[in-house]
């Protein structure tokens, strides 16, 4: 804030001068164009830039909050990471939940979408219930889930005893751990994908389906391959990067449902680094993770814009 | 799809779909709503049954509200988000439109960081501005909940695209008039953003509200929990023991954005479109 008064000071001085030349009017104007931004550039720089140099800077560091002093260690935190076991099950795990949500949430949301569409009655109804999830705060619907997960009194283990089958505990078993809470994930996902794809499927002229059915595409499925699938191109591309970043984020149900077990079937890369930063404040060992996760985002963002150079200008 | 009519057994097949997967989305909720309308005794028994014998909600309620502040908790969630978006919209607003409508030097460069800007993930950020709070004795407060979130660069962005298509000719006009473009941001601009103002507005409050995160690394204090760690600590203190109240409070929390969301889903759903789309 102080940083922001100063700068704007600074620029009274720059307006003062900048009357005194040929075009006040115009010069005035460029000015205030800088104290309309300072305050948003300074916290940018505080808030946003300054951090995200300073995790890069912190993961060459043996800093640990509370330490008297810190050292530069060059690439001995990531030497310690690539060695520990932990870490390449957080990674793996991370990618395991990235692999199955992606594919089933964007699937699923398509299909949602699709649907909705295809029809003209209870739009907004079943809009609006698929929905729901990403409105009900996620930690909540986290606990109700592990509730309905209870190896004894859950609904779906009672739902699995009425079948006749025998009841699992989903949660405490290594070896479904995981895949629990890659259900809970697309459960939560998917409102949000069909709501982005029905927005992609409104922006479909009418008229490339009428056009398709006079070439001759009379199925469904061929008016799908043919209009609807390649419009639904970039909506698709977008989709999926999202859907990947956020997977990369998951850390509310692990930290709440498993704290990354059994024996860390579920541990995943944020949960890692908020145990080495925030539990244990090894500050520089946890920024190393945090530079990796944020390389994977990086990875994805770029194959993203690789793949979408042609179509997005803003400037 | 097509102009021709669907007919009768591809449209049974889309309610009968959709309506399986309907009832897989609510399936949690409705789990929730009969637990927490359940007596202890209902809870802990084998056999599945959606209707309570014993109708016990409002008891449910009474001892969650009773172990935990809940209104307190509801009340730091409002605050927090409240503050937020505040902040939000008057350090946003004016860069907006500089970047939309002035020419500075440098004008290409700050939105190039912007735009880039957008791309990190607000775990990235975690560690240093914690480091950074901590310097400045700030954690375990209101301020260390919001003051992070002050500035969103995504809302730049965001009103900044819709403040390119307001004509330079109504500026102008502003201009003549004599005022000065501190007033403009705030007495044209504003005015006509109010729906990108808006559909932020949805975007903030709904990531805000829910946030785990963040409010579990700095606060300590029970007194400035958001409503997302209150079902956490509440389900830690209880685990395993009151499944009742427990619902109870889920509901709780998830009620004012889910009451929201229903009395206005129309809305919602365009602005989370608007603001998801780039």
């Amino acid at each position: 804030m102080s940083d922001a008064a100063v700068s704007l000071r600074d620029l009274d001085a720059l307006t003062t001068t900048a009357r005194a030349s040929a075009k006040p009017r115009r010069r005035g104007r460029g000015t205030v164009a800088y104290g309309l931004v300072a305050p948003a550039f300074t916290l940018m720089l505080l808030m946003l830039l300054g951090p995200l140099a300073g995790v890069i800077a912190l993961s060459f560091a043996d800093y640990q909050l509370g330490a008297p002093s810190f050292a530069w260690i060059g690439l001995a935190n990531y030497q310690q990471l690539f060695a520990d076991r932990v870490f390449w099950i957080s990674l793996t795990n991370t990618l395991t939940y990235a692999v199955i949500v992606v594919p089933g949430s964007v699937a699923l949301g398509l299909g949602v979408a699709m649907l909705i569409e295809s029809g003209t009655h209870l739009r907004a109804f079943y809009r609006t219930i698929y929905f729901l999830p990403v409105m009900a705060t996620l930690i909540a619907m986290a606990i109700v889930w592990e509730f309905m997960l209870h190896p004894q009194f859950g609904l779906v283990n009672g739902l699995i005893k009425m079948v006749g089958l025998a009841p699992h505990p989903w949660l405490q078993d290594r070896g479904t751990a995981l895949y629990a809470l890659c259900a809970i994930g697309i459960w939560q996902a998917v409102g949000f994908n069909m709501v982005l794809f029905l927005a992609g499927l409104m922006s479909i002229p009418k008229h490339l389906y009428d056009a398709a059915e006079i070439d001759g595409a009379a199925s469904a499925w061929s008016r799908f391959r043919l209009v609807t699938w390649p419009m639904l191109g970039p909506v698709t591309l977008f989709v999926v990067v999202i859907t990947g970043i956020r997977s990369f984020q998951v850390f509310d149900t692990v930290h709440v449902l498993t704290k990354g077990g059994p024996s860390k079937s579920t541990e995943v890369l944020i949960h890692t680094m908020y145990m080495e930063g925030f539990e244990f404040f090894r500050s520089g060992y946890a920024a190393a993770v945090t530079v990796v996760f944020l390389g994977l985002v990086l990875l994805l963002t770029l194959v993203k814009s690789r793949l979408a150079a042609k179509q997005v200008h803003y400037a | 799809m097509s102009a021709a009519r669907p007919s009768l057994i591809s449209s049974s097949f889309r309610h009968a779909a959709l309506m399986v997967g309907a009832v897989l989305m609510l399936a949690p909720f409705v789990w929730m709503l009969s637990t927490a309308s359940k007596p202890p005794e209902e809870i802990y028994s084998s056999d599945l049954h959606l209707i309570p014998h014993h109708f016990a909600l409002w008891e449910n309620l009474r001892i969650a509200f009773g172990k935990a502040d809940l209104g307190r908790f509801l009340l730091n969630g409002v605050i927090v988000t409240v503050a937020i978006f505040t902040c939000q919209v008057l350090i946003a607003l004016p860069a907006a439109y500089a970047l939309a409508k002035l020419r500075f030097v440098g004008r290409k460069a700050l939105f190039a960081l912007v735009l880039f800007g957008i791309l990190i993930p607000p775990q990235a950020t975690a560690i240093p501005v914690f480091l950074l709070l901590h310097q400045l004795g700030a954690l375990d407060s209101y301020a260390a909940l919001v003051l992070p979130f002050t500035i969103s660069v995504f809302g730049i962005f965001l009103m900044r695209q819709f403040f390119m298509t307001v004509p330079d000719d109504l500026l102008d006009a502003a201009r003549m008039d004599g005022m000065s473009e501190f007033a403009i941001v705030w007495r044209v601009m504003l005015p006509t953003a109010i729906p990108a103002v808006t559909a932020f507005g949805i975007f903030s409050v709904v990531a805000h509200w829910n946030d785990y995160f963040w409010p579990l690394i700095v606060l300590n204090s029970q007194q400035y929990y958001t409503p997302p760690l209150a079902v956490a600590h509440f389900r830690n203190a209880e685990a395993g023991t009151s499944y009742g109240p427990l619902m109870a409070a889920a509901i709780v929390i998830i009620t004012p954005l889910v009451v929201a969301f229903l009395l206005a889903q129309r809305r919602f759903i365009e602005g989370i479109t608007l603001t998801g789309l780039k």
